[in-house]
């Protein structure tokens, strides 16, 4: 039953983390809440609560899905298991 | 659940009903804000709202200020009101605008009398509302009096995932029983507007809102300087984990459920196709945004916040929820309903609703909220530009 992290939509990939952080090499249990399925990832990085992680390898101009919607744009590639936020993705609008 | 039919609430001469039973100093103006609020110090439960406007101001920004002064007299949650400002003109205007509901209200103004002689006068007939506004006694209220407004604040990705589906989930538990509803923030909604227009009851609507939209966000792209990275997403939101204007917007989105919205409103204008969801054109700043909702009539306000904002409102009470565990840990006198096990999934969504809809029902019988318990009362007029 316990969660590490919570991913939207089956189309997302990336998830929120949703425990107080997690630790590089962390086994974390991931459960994506539109179907109620499960799924796990090794992290690559210390990732703080409501922080987001890469569930599958991006590279610069990818879309990042979140709702299963466009949330913005790679800047920077990002591995598997790193944490995405400002330094690696930027928005389209404005 | 089965959710209750009724509340205790202010029966009010219109046939709206409050949730509170404020008496009202209102200052029509900047310049009138000491003898309001001298007023307000003599008589023992009256309110002074203090702002900064309502001087050379003309056009639609004009309009807005009397919208908003006009309809915040007006609120359910109003019993009575003085007004004062520094000319007959605009004060008798404000006072004839807020008789229309049929409750009382008189103007003062300070010209040829001077701030001293203008308290004595509005004091003694405050003292008169205040005292008749206190024999009033709440009565049972169908829950379809309920006007409930949100809007989030110092967002985190906690409010997308919990604390703001668990506001859809009451929307869509309270929509049927006949509720007014209002969500606002504009320039939030950025990057899932189009999704946001799909969900309009009708196609006028549906464009409505996209010419809304639209127009504040050529304004945006006008005024900006720089990419906007320094205010949206704001310090504190990206602090909690979210990157973009697109991730809070499909988070904000979240609030109003699988409802449809019915019409698309102007600053602080009262909704009036009846019963259902409203979306109103507001800034997403909060204290601006639930000082136009109120203007407009809703009288309970709900206040999804991740990081822990702390806005309050001088007449329509704003009920915080939270899913940031962190939050409720540091920030707890400001949460009046904590939703963070949906995080730890010992809460499911429909239970967070639940809890919700119950906190709702307390306060709108009296109940105060942490904001009215710290003095939370930001009164903050919405100017559109630069006064004449």
């Amino acid at each position: 039953m316990s969660t590490d992290i919570i991913i939207h939509d089956k189309k997302d990939n990336v998830g929120v983390v949703v425990i107080e952080k997690i630790t590089p090499k962390q086994d974390c249990k991931c459960w994506i809440m539109e179907n109620d399925s499960s799924v796990n990832i090794q992290s690559a990085d210390e990732i703080p609560l409501g922080h987001k992680i890469a569930m599958i390898d991006l590279k610069e101009g990818d879309t990042i899905l979140k709702y299963g919607h466009d949330i913005g744009k790679v800047v920077k590639a990002i591995k598997k298991g790193q944490h995405v936020h400002v330094h690696n993705v930027k928005t389209k609008k404005w | 659940m089965e959710i209750p039919k009724s509340f205790l609430g202010y029966k009010r001469e219109n046939g709206r009903a409050g949730t509170r039973n404020h008496v009202i100093i209102l200052p029509v103006d900047d310049i009138s804000n000491a003898c309001a609020e001298a007023v307000a110090n003599n008589i023992k439960g009256t309110i002074a709202l203090p702002h900064s406007y309502g001087r050379l101001q003309f056009g639609a920004d004009l309009e807005l200020h009397f919208r908003t002064m006009i309809g915040t007299g007006s609120n359910p949650n109003v019993a009575a009101v003085i007004v004062i400002g520094i000319e007959p003109k605009w004060t008798k205007r404000i006072v004839d605008g807020i008789a229309k509901t049929g409750k009382p209200v008189e103007g003062f103004h300070i010209e040829r009398t001077g701030d001293i002689g203008t308290v004595m006068k509005a004091s003694k007939k405050a003292q008169e509302f205040v005292m008749w506004a206190s024999e009033k006694q709440r009565e049972e209220c169908p829950i379809s009096d309920l006007w409930i407004s949100v809007k989030c604040g110092e967002s985190d990705t906690t409010s997308g995932l919990a604390s703001n589906p668990t506001v859809g989930n009451l929307m869509d538990k309270l929509e049927p029983l006949g509720v007014h509803l209002c969500f606002g923030e504009t320039s939030e909604l950025t990057g899932a507007e189009k999704v946001c227009a799909t969900r309009g009851a009708t196609k006028e609507a549906s464009d409505k809102f996209m010419k809304t939209w639209s127009a504040y966000n050529d304004f945006i792209l006008k005024e900006a300087t720089d990419d906007l990275s320094e205010s949206q997403p704001t310090a504190g939101n990206i602090a909690g984990g979210l990157t973009t204007i697109e991730e809070k917007a499909f988070g904000n989105f979240q609030k109003i459920g699988n409802c449809k919205f019915v019409d698309v409103l102007e600053p602080a204008e009262e909704p009036k196709k009846g019963k259902g969801l409203y979306f109103m054109d507001t800034s997403s700043a909060a204290a601006e945004c639930v000082t136009l909702q109120a203007a407009a009539g809703f009288n309970i306000h709900l206040f999804p916040t991740g990081q822990g904002n702390i806005v309050g409102n001088p007449i329509e009470p704003v009920i915080k929820l939270t899913a940031n565990p962190l939050t409720v840990k540091s920030m707890g006198e400001h949460i009046d309903c904590d939703v963070s096990k949906i995080l730890s999934r010992e809460m499911n969504l429909s239970d967070a609703g639940d809890e919700l809809i119950k906190t709702t029902l307390k306060v709108a019988n009296g109940r105060l909220t942490c904001a009215e318990a710290l003095g939370h009362r930001e009164f903050v007029m919405t100017k559109l530009y630069r006064s004449a």
